[in-house]
């Protein structure tokens, strides 16, 4: 992996120890940035599950449908870490961090010290309050959820999932293509988020009522049944769902607890500037992170696949060139979304816009393409199985395109 | 360098037609379409960044 290219770009010799903590895809990406990058003292990974770092998009998909083994969403074969050379800890969570010393503690006791530090500690899923675990209730965040969920699913007689968000309407999809009957109950009054418009939630709603998903929105679940094991649920318009499996995908919550008291600024995350810096020698990338975005704008939270990419490369990068040549970020947010044979696809900021305009195919069809307003300017564009016209709105997106200018480049076919 | 894709793996995100387009476009046929199987070097940084960003780790480059 180490190809050398700029090793000739001397760093600073008081960089000789980087620790990652979160072995995931933002925390795999800065090491191997890191070390593309001819960094080549002492790099520690840190990461709380067992396993090596997986890929989160198919484990809703393709593991849960049962055409992929859990062990095809390794991003490396075992071997594949000896190129870049890691002091890996798996299996061990980070406790706790000391700016001042520049040390990180470690579950099992110990501590590491470094130079640089990287946080991609990510997000666990939110649970509702006052129900206790129990057989048949489950979430999908980790590859032991999916594979306690799959299995699962092999004997399940209906399943009940609590949010219509991408994670609830992805199994929701998967266990439909494994024949079960499924209710989704959403508390709010559309899939996804409002911030979609109605037009677009409307579409994601009779997607699901074609292929027999039974959705109920605007209901809340009241409590959920069974006591030794899961039997259903109660509803806030009381109304009762049998179900053997209840499966919660609500939204997650950033793994910041371990931070508090340490003087980085936590609020729903880590708040970081543009450079994806938290304090002096400290980054952070990823589900856990707010860096400040220049495109946005504005500094959210970002859970996407692609931001945990661009983060924890660009976390690695200014980690190397150090404040004074640190590079700002800036990005279009992108999300997708498999649902039955539909590709969804999600470019920029919703919320707040003015107007919603399909350019291309037709919301009856199920395949097309919508452009959104917020005043003048071209801000987001969601797109059903029209993989070209991303390609044609990311790039007019990224310019600052104008409304005129983006219809003018419509071509709808 | 040499580019190679993964066509079955290829999942359309299209981030690597945005980084590299010397090298990867989307054809008339709705597939990706390598332009230039063997970039030069000073395509390798985009290339590279090609590979990281592929949702679907369809992109490789064989030395």
């Amino acid at each position: 992996m180490p190809d050398g290219r700029d090793r000739d770009r001397r760093l600073a010799p008081v960089v000789q120890r980087i620790v990652v903590v979160g072995a995931s895809l933002s925390g795999l990406r800065a090491v191997e940035t890191l070390r593309a990058r001819g960094f080549d003292g002492t790099l520690t990974l840190i990461g709380e599950e067992p396993h090596r770092p997986y890929d989160r998009p198919p484990l809703s998909k393709q593991v849960l449908q049962g055409a992929w083994e859990p062990e095809q969403t390794f991003f490396r074969k075992k071997e594949g870490y000896d190129p870049l050379a890691l002091d890996m800890r798996l299996g061990v969570r980070a406790t706790g961090l000391d700016l001042r010393a520049r040390r990180v503690s470690l579950a099992d006791g110990s501590a590491v010290d470094y130079d640089r530090l990287i946080i991609a500690t990510g997000a666990r899923v939110r649970t509702l309050s006052n129900v206790a675990p129990r057989p048949g209730l489950h979430v999908l965040r980790g590859l032991d959820d999916v594979i306690a969920l799959r299995d699962a699913l092999t004997h399940a007689g209906h399943v009940a999932i609590v949010g219509a968000g991408f994670i609830g309407l992805e199994v929701a999809a998967s266990c439909r293509a494994r024949g079960l009957p499924v209710t989704v109950v959403e508390s709010r009054s559309v899939p996804l988020t409002p911030a979609l418009g109605p037009d677009v939630c409307g579409m994601i709603a009779a997607l699901h009522g074609d292929q027999g998903v039974d959705l109920r929105t605007g209901v809340g679940v009241a409590d959920v049944l069974g006591e030794r094991r899961v039997e259903g649920l109660t509803l806030s318009d009381r109304s009762r769902i049998e179900a053997d499996v209840v499966v919660v995908g609500i939204g997650v919550v950033p793994n910041t607890e371990w931070l508090e008291g340490s003087g980085l600024t936590l609020d729903n995350g880590i708040v970081c500037n543009g450079a994806g810096q938290a304090a002096p020698g400290v980054y952070a990338a990823g589900d856990v992170a707010r860096v400040a975005n220049r495109w946005l704008g504005d500094a959210p939270r970002i859970e996407h696949w692609t931001n945990a990419v661009e983060q924890g490369v660009h976390a690695a990068e200014n980690a190397l060139a150090g404040p004074d040549a640190a590079t700002s970020f800036s990005s279009v947010p992108y999300v997708w979304s498999d649902q039955y044979d539909r590709k969804i696809q999600f470019l920029g900021r919703f919320h707040r816009h003015d107007e919603m305009r399909i350019v291309g195919g037709s919301l009856a069809e199920r395949r097309f393409t919508a452009l959104y307003r917020q005043g003048d300017r071209l801000v987001a564009c969601v797109a059903v199985n029209d993989p070209r016209a991303v390609i044609r709105y990311r790039k007019q997106l990224q310019a600052g395109a104008g409304w005129e200018t983006a219809l003018a480049g419509a071509t709808p076919d | 360098m040499k580019v190679v894709v993964d066509l079955k793996a290829c999942d359309l995100h299209g981030l690597c037609v945005e980084t590299a387009p010397e090298v990867f476009e989307i054809g008339d046929d709705g597939a990706l379409k390598v332009l230039n199987e063997t970039p030069g070097e000073e395509l390798r940084a985009k290339v590279e960044k090609a590979v990281r960003e592929c949702p679907t780790a369809a992109i490789e480059i064989a030395d």
